[in-house]
């Protein structure tokens, strides 16, 4: 059986302790976004603000949750905060490879017309390489992407202007 | 099988009826290992685990006289409607139905519901008809109501929360004026409340409305009577009360399924078809269309026969003793790092423990506790209405059965310990 360790590790408890990025902003301007895990009552609100090119300028995560989707959010907030949208689409496809769900199963992918992503060797995923070990916790999986499709959810509402 | 009833044991203190330690070597399940620990199974109010006797029951079927039911005339097609209907009598014996007319095998208790919300509900409901429901309610005893709300302009009440979490009943007189329906849990999943039943179903009758009981938690850990609850229609489900997955029952009076329109429509539920038409089979076959779940049906009879033998006012005191002794464990223990919900008496309440634990999140205890083999639900445990009433947005929940004892709730109060250790900040 996987060790207690192998899930929590020291920076994802950080991030639960002191989550980054939390709070909310007045939406509009922002673009307001909630996101459930019906199975366990979870929930995320993402708030966003992008700019005219398309970079997100400001990000806050409100809701709550569990440490595994709550500290996944709040590194989601860091690693895509000052990004665009298509670099922050490129950071959400590698977090969801190393989660093991791959292509073929994100929804709304590049309905603003990008270049297709790096693929995900070239992304650096930083601080969020320390959830690698909810991949040893099926049933966590959806806990530590919760924060992710809302995130998906929202850029795409952005970019088709919902 | 153990023969258990009737020797009270002592086990820190605590006086139980049942002799709990026979009782789990008739659950092999509990002998496993999780790592280095045993299992401690504590979330039976999600689902029961399964003696031998109701595993047997159903291989044994499979393996000597598997046939559909009400159709061959051979040997073994005669036997299976045998064993088939004989659960039929074993149920209505085990929730004091008068008549096994009144006991149709559903697929679960959210069926049951679904059932008399769609056959009774849309023939005798519309605009300006109102249902009473209550604040604790399971999603399974709400959905069907909001849907037939949605459809056909029902108006829902509730009978709201008081602040010691039984029901507020101050208002009663006023929101059961004018209902059809008063459709209430026996049982809090959550809470663990016991509700007054039969001053609900009485009140229902003197306003002219029927009432629906949702025994899912009731029937496996108290003795049921329906006569005596006073109810119109009572559902229930198997894997709850030691029995398989898959099988439910509705019990309901004769004469108001007779009334009732069918449900689904197949094989078994009718008399005759035409081309032109059908007319339907008697009450209870005219609710069961199509093909049964007939093992599950037998290893339901098998488990209503297991808890007789145990009895149900010996489960029932034992359960109350070992809830007062989880609550003062628990509670002298962690102190105000833990808030156990629900009514503070075990007399007022069932077996079910929903806590806060200091600021960890029920899914992080609950993770924590698999570290020692101790199974725990975290969740909303399908009451989000009741979650958001209590203001939190799930909890974690350890539940309680004949073949849990002291040891275990030990062990859940050492595992939280080490989640308090884990999640220290």
């Amino acid at each position: 059986m996987p060790g207690l360790e192998d899930l929590y590790r020291e920076i994802i408890l950080d991030h639960y302790r002191n989550p980054r990025n939390r709070g909310e902003l007045d939406a509009p301007p922002a673009h307001r976004v909630e996101g459930f895990n019906p199975l366990c009552g979870d929930e995320i609100v993402v708030f966003l603000d992008v700019d005219d090119g398309g970079r997100i300028d400001e990000i806050r995560i409100a809701g709550q949750g569990c440490s595994i989707s709550q500290s996944s959010a709040s590194m989601m907030s860091s690693a895509v905060k000052g990004k665009t949208i298509g670099e922050a689409r490129a950071v959400t496809r590698a977090f969801k490879s190393m989660m093991s769900i791959h292509e073929s199963e994100l929804d709304g992918e590049a309905t603003d017309g990008e270049l297709p992503a790096s693929p995900s060797d070239d992304v650096k995923l930083g601080d969020l390489e320390a959830l690698r070990g909810v991949v040893k916790f099926p049933v966590r999986i959806k806990c530590a992407t919760l924060g992710w499709n809302t995130l998906t959810q929202g850029l795409d509402e952005v970019a088709t202007g919902a | 099988m153990s023969e258990p009833a009737g020797r009270a044991t002592r086990q820190h203190g605590e006086i139980t009826p049942l002799d709990v330690a026979a009782i789990r070597k008739d659950f092999p399940i509990l002998s496993q290992r999780v790592g280095d620990h045993r299992l401690v199974y504590l979330d039976s109010a999600s689902s029961s685990q399964k003696p031998t006797v109701v595993l047997d029951a159903m291989s044994d079927y499979y393996e000597t006289t598997h046939a559909n039911v009400h159709r061959g005339v051979y040997g073994i097609a005669a036997e299976a409607t045998e064993r088939f209907e004989a659960a039929r009598e074993k149920v209505a014996r085990f929730i004091g139905a008068p008549s096994s007319r009144g006991v149709v095998f559903t697929k679960n208790v959210t069926e049951a519901i679904n059932l008399v919300a769609y056959s009774w509900g849309r023939a005798n409901l519309g605009q300006g008809d109102a249902i009473l429901l209550t604040e604790l309610e399971h999603h399974a005893n709400l959905v069907p109501w909001l849907m037939l709300a949605e459809e056909r302009g029902v108006e829902l009440r509730y009978l709201p929360l008081a602040e010691d979490h039984t029901l507020d009943l101050s208002r009663l007189d006023e929101l059961i004026d004018g209902v059809r329906l008063v459709s209430v849990s026996a049982m809090s999943n959550v809470l663990g409340t016991l509700t007054p039943v039969r001053r609900l179903a009485d009140a229902a009758h003197a306003a002219g409305a029927l009432c629906l009981v949702d025994g899912a938690q009731y029937a496996p850990h108290l003795r049921t009577d329906v006569v005596e609850l006073g109810c119109d229609f009572f559902g229930f489900t198997g894997h709850k009360a030691l029995g398989p997955t898959g099988i439910g029952v509705l019990w309901a009076r004769p004469e108001l399924l007779e009334a009732m329109p069918a449900f689904l429509g197949g094989g078994e539920m009718i008399r005759d078809v035409r081309l032109d038409g059908w007319t339907p089979n008697e009450v209870p076959w005219k609710f069961e269309a199509g093909t049964p779940p007939i093992a599950e049906v037998i290893g339901l009879g098998a488990a209503v026969d297991y808890l007789e033998g145990l009895g149900m006012e010996a489960v029932r005191e034992h359960e109350v003793s070992l809830t007062g002794y989880a609550l003062r464990t628990l509670t002298e223990r962690f102190g105000d790092d833990l808030t156990i919900h629900g009514p503070p008496e075990p007399a007022q309440r069932g077996g079910v423990l929903s806590f806060a634990f200091q600021d960890v999140h029920p899914h992080d205890v609950s993770q924590v506790l698999d570290q020692q083999g101790v199974c725990v639900r975290a969740g909303h445990h399908c009451a989000k209405p009741l979650m958001r009433r209590l203001g939190v947005g799930a909890t974690a929940r350890a539940s309680l059965y004949v073949y849990n004892d002291t040891d275990d709730v030990d062990a859940l109060a050492e595992a939280l310990g080490d989640a308090s250790d884990f999640f220290a900040f």
